[in-house]
């Protein structure tokens, strides 16, 4: 228990008559990397927004340790050409007045993100990844104790997202704090991930990566090809999805959360 | 030089220099239709306050000040579309500012001074609020200038980050409000979001960053202020026009300035 940052219970997002995202359990751990999947429109963007306390849930709690600081990553950034910003004056705005990084790992992190050469260059400048790149030194700069990537690959190149990844992953070894991280794309996310969330509305299964590519709830949302080499073996999915993501009507719920 | 020119002078110079930050500021965030409203609904302060015999630039701030809250509250309900919404808010009290001026005798208002401005006519009581309303709006700034700078880049950031979004927002359009109250002597209500506009655009070209956009627009808007006196007192032009012109051609001017002369 000591080592949970957040705490979700019974988390209910309504949108007019339509749930977004409905009963949604979760618990994030310090030095743990959880990633949610789901395909579009699964309510991934909304889990995370609603997690942040940028919208307001319908239903359900959230429970966090005291003083809980926290780095998000959106998902992408828009800033008005109007505005001069540098990098450096970006980062700088994120910085929290008491929790700073010691100057030796700040220099690693932009060391890592391959930055210090971006620092005086206008954000406008900036190209996709770069852009990314910056937008994860911002959410690290104020010593978070969890770190909230919203599809942190977005608009990077494949080499590029593995890097990514593997920078996410030396983050939290260096930082020691939870990551939560939201992806549609698979194979990359399983390597750097010790929990797994697949979400469609409601949570589908989660748990290990290993588990959960094994489970039928899981090829159901990806599909045999989706889920790939990652699934050893399909079976059938005990529940069905409509179109809109709820569960068909008259059969039966058990066995969809998986540890 | 005649006294009625140096107050003129004076009081024009501050409200520009109050008009840079709070004008980057709108146009950081796009807030030039916004500030319109308000400057329209100006209007119907003062017609509140001739009405109700009170101070006509504290009514003229209220009247702002209950629009900004309304707006904010319209806006948050997504009824209908920000620039629609403000399109009809900002011409319904435009007219209900004139239709409620009609009501009083011609003689004792002076409608063109209240739309266009009366620069010369400011005396030192004048001076003494524009002074008290540009500290009060410049101490509020500097301890705002972070958090207001952060919800600017990103307001979802920021709110993560644990600033309280909705205050600065409505903190920003307090302060528009305070300025558009007293820069209305200036340059009158429908040409108000100019001098805060204008300014801080020509600005943006020789600025890199955010800080020095400001300032850059303070001295230009103060350089346009001086400029539009003395064409005014020169060629007997209406000053709040003559001000606004002179901003406006030094912006043409920047505008045609190679972009990599930036100050560092």
């Amino acid at each position: 228990m000591s080592n949970v940052l957040l705490q979700a219970t019974n988390l209910g997002v309504k949108r007019g008559n339509r749930w977004l995202i409905k009963d949604v359990n979760i618990a994030l751990e310090k030095g743990q990397i959880t990633t949610v999947i789901g395909p579009n429109g699964a309510g991934k963007s909304t889990l995370v927004r609603s997690l942040l306390k940028l919208i307001n849930t319908t239903n359900g709690d959230i429970n966090t340790i005291k003083g809980l600081r926290i780095g998000y990553m959106p998902q992408k950034l828009k800033l008005e050409d109007t505005l001069p910003l540098t990098v450096a004056r970006f980062l700088d705005l994120g910085r929290h007045k008491q929790h700073q990084l010691s100057p030796q790992l700040w220099h690693d992190l932009l060391h890592e993100c391959r930055a210090e050469k971006l620092l005086e260059r206008p954000m406008s400048a900036l190209s996709g990844g770069e852009t990314q790149r910056v937008l994860l030194l911002r959410a690290l700069v104020r010593k978070p104790h969890l770190l909230v990537l919203d599809e942190p690959v977005q608009g990077v190149d494949v080499t590029g997202q593995v890097s990514l990844y593997n920078l996410i992953v030396q983050v939290r070894d260096i930082l020691g704090c939870g990551i939560l991280m939201v992806s549609h794309d698979l194979h990359l996310v399983m390597a750097a991930t010790d929990q797994v969330i697949c979400l469609n509305q409601h949570i589908c299964c989660s748990g290990h990566p290993e588990q959960v590519s094994q489970d039928p709830a899981f090829t159901d949302l990806f599909g045999p090809q989706g889920a790939g080499n990652l699934a050893l073996y399909n079976h059938q999915h005990n529940h069905h999805h409509t179109s809109h993501g709820d569960i068909i009507a008259g059969e039966h719920h058990e066995g969809c959360n998986h540890g | 030089m005649a006294d009625f020119l140096l107050w003129a002078w004076l009081g024009g110079l501050m409200i520009a220099a109050i008009a840079g930050p709070l004008g980057s500021f709108m146009v950081w965030r796009r807030m030039a239709y916004f500030g319109d409203t308000l400057a329209h609904a100006a209007l119907l302060g003062v017609a509140l306050g001739l009405l109700l015999q009170v101070n006509i630039s504290l009514a003229v701030v209220l009247v702002c000040l209950l629009l900004a809250l309304l707006l904010s509250t319209l806006m948050h309900t997504r009824l209908i579309a920000t620039d629609t919404l403000l399109g009809i808010l900002s011409h319904a009290s435009l007219a209900l500012g004139l239709v409620s001026l009609s009501i009083f005798d011609h003689q004792n208002v002076d409608l063109m001074g209240f739309l266009f401005g009366d620069l010369l006519a400011i005396g030192v009581q004048d001076i003494i609020w524009i002074a008290l309303a540009c500290g009060l709006v410049l101490a509020a700034l500097v301890p705002l200038w972070r958090p207001l700078l952060a919800i600017t880049v990103n307001e979802e950031l920021a709110q993560v980050e644990g600033i309280n979004v909705a205050l600065m927002r409505t903190l920003l359009m307090v302060l528009v409000a305070v300025v558009i109250a007293v820069a209305m002597k200036v340059v009158g209500v429908l040409l108000i979001t100019s001098l805060l506009i204008i300014p801080a655009a020509a600005a943006r070209r020789l600025s890199s960053s955010p800080e020095q956009m400001a300032v850059l627009a303070s001295l230009l808007g103060m350089l346009a202020v001086s400029g539009g006196l003395a064409l005014s007192w020169f060629y007997d032009t209406p000053t709040g026009p003559s001000i606004v012109l002179i901003a406006s051609a030094l912006f043409f001017l920047l505008f045609c300035f190679p972009r990599s002369f930036r100050l560092s």
